[in-house]
């Protein structure tokens, strides 16, 4: 057998990430403006379902977490709870400028600007906000990495646990809670 | 009964879970015809169902696994007593009654699964499908103890092939009319199709009792729904659509029953838990009394119309 540098999956793997690739089922944590493009594309003009992709109704169902947009601080930590729910294979994707660097709210006091430093993103998808076709070419390219095994946010996020942790916790913040649980 | 028993039973579960499958998938794309989409490959629903056992999964405690293991071996365990086309794996163990309490088995199983995963929109899941399920069966076991009264048996093999020979006259469905409505009816219910899907609604209760599944449980969950489905709707093709002489006749009749609840299905807005036990204690109910009450005193349906 000649070794390879890059693919270094067994036939189980890869015949699993053959599946994975063909039906993603997606949770939408609807942050920003963003969501108001993934209807369209789910229904009849653009139809999502021929790609074997589909909506889901609870993170731990689901294979894509999809960040549709900007994020404050406060949403920050139950994205991290959603993520944190899923079962791996679990991936990432960013949509719009916002979860990239910032975008509009590059310098607003309650959004984070840069998603990947507290989760770990697959892949981007540019523009304020995407247009339908652009969502669905980004989805083909996250099908073409998954199944050459490149999307692999998730291990990353298993082995800088620590580095991902710091992030979390310095943008969070510390939380005093006073409820009837926590007295 | 001996070896041969057993492994006609084990070929019954792969043939049925390919065709149920491949018959979900091609139901997938008749759904996206309706709404006037492409939709998915018709294998896509066997690429969703590996996809999901390859996936880890999480525990929430050993009733939450073990009722899954239990729902899914109560299930296949039903499938095996169904006749299909007069073929039984374990000839003379096809009664109504051992279906029913079978069925029962994978049921509670699934109930006892949902429950034990803590989540509260489970148990609301579970709460509406168990009420579901005593307004659909009322009506539809008033038909069919009518049934068994008529024909004195109550095996779904015996009732089955009593209406063939005839053509289609003399299917149940067109004897008793009224019954045959009824069973359409509540096979909708059975099935969890629109307007009877409130215990599943995903934008409401989160997909009710399948909310905390993820991974290979999920997949589990996926693969007893195709077996769960195959028993419902082979019920009312053997009780009122005259079962099959041929596999390929039971296949065709499955087939067209299954594609029409799915056309109904897709038309349909969703009623309310409270709506759709109305409606069944009202018209389904109404319809099976008064088939029972025919058949029973005048013999209508038993006897030929002609
Ligand atoms: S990238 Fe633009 S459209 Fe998307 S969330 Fe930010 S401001 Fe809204």
């Amino acid at each position: 057998m000649v070794l390879d540098k890059k693919d270094t999956r067994n036939i189980w793997e890869k015949i699993g990430d053959y599946f994975s690739a063909n039906s993603i089922w997606m949770k939408w944590y609807c942050t920003g403006c963003g969501a108001i493009e993934m209807p369209p594309t789910m229904t009849s003009r653009f139809d999502m379902e021929r790609l074997g992709m589909g909506p889901m109704a609870t993170p731990r169902q689901a294979d894509v977490l999809l960040i549709t947009g900007y994020l404050s601080t406060k949403t920050l930590r139950r994205v991290i709870y959603s993520y944190e729910q899923m079962n791996s294979p679990r991936y990432i994707v960013g949509f719009g400028s916002c979860t990239i660097n910032g975008g509009i709210y590059y310098d607003s006091y309650a959004t984070i600007n840069q998603l990947d430093k507290y989760l770990p993103v697959d892949l981007y998808i540019a523009g304020c906000m995407p247009r339908p076709e652009a969502i669905m070419n980004g989805f083909a390219a996250l099908i073409e990495m998954i199944k050459k095994g490149e999307a692999n946010g998730w291990r990353h996020y298993q082995e800088n646990y620590e580095w991902y942790k710091k992030n979390q916790l310095e943008s969070l913040g510390e939380v005093i809670i006073n409820d009837e649980f926590h007295e | 009964m001996n070896a041969m028993n057993f492994i006609y039973a084990f070929l019954m579960l792969v043939f049925v879970f390919i065709f149920q499958t491949s018959l979900t998938g091609f139901n997938r794309k008749v759904t996206a015809r309706l709404q006037k989409r492409y939709g998915a490959r018709w294998y896509q629903q066997f690429l969703d169902i590996f996809k999901a056992m390859r996936k880890d999964s999480t525990t929430h405690g050993w009733v939450f696994d073990f009722g899954v293991i239990m729902a899914l071996g109560g299930i296949m365990a039903t499938v095996i007593f169904i006749p299909v086309a007069g073929f039984r794996a374990f000839p003379g163990t096809d009664n109504v009654f051992v279906i029913s309490y079978l069925l029962a088995v994978g049921m509670l199983g699934m109930a006892m699964s949902a429950a034990g995963s803590g989540n509260p929109w489970a148990s609301i899941g579970v709460g509406r499908a168990l009420t579901n399920m005593l307004a659909y069966d009322i009506p539809l076991m008033i038909v069919i103890f009518t049934m068994i009264f008529a024909f004195d048996s109550a095996s779904v093999g015996e009732l089955a092939k009593m209406q063939q020979g005839m053509g289609i006259l003399g299917w149940n469905a067109f004897r008793m009319p009224l019954g045959g409505i009824v069973a359409v009816i509540a096979l909708m219910g059975m099935l969890g199709k629109k307007p009877f899907d409130s215990f599943i609604a995903p934008a409401e209760i989160a997909s009710g009792p399948m909310v905390e599944y993820g991974g290979k449980h999920l997949g589990f969950m996926f693969i007893l729904h195709e077996f769960m489905t195959f028993i419902e709707v082979s019920l009312i093709i053997n009780l009122f659509f005259g079962g099959g002489a041929t596999i390929w006749e039971y296949m065709l009749k499955y087939a067209v029953l299954y594609t029409f609840t799915n056309i109904v299905s897709g038309v349909m807005p969703r009623f309310k838990i409270d709506q759709a036990v109305k409606y069944f204690y009202r018209v389904p109910l109404a319809m099976a009394i008064i088939q029972g009450i025919v058949v029973i005193f005048t013999g209508l349906g038993v006897t030929i119309w002609f």
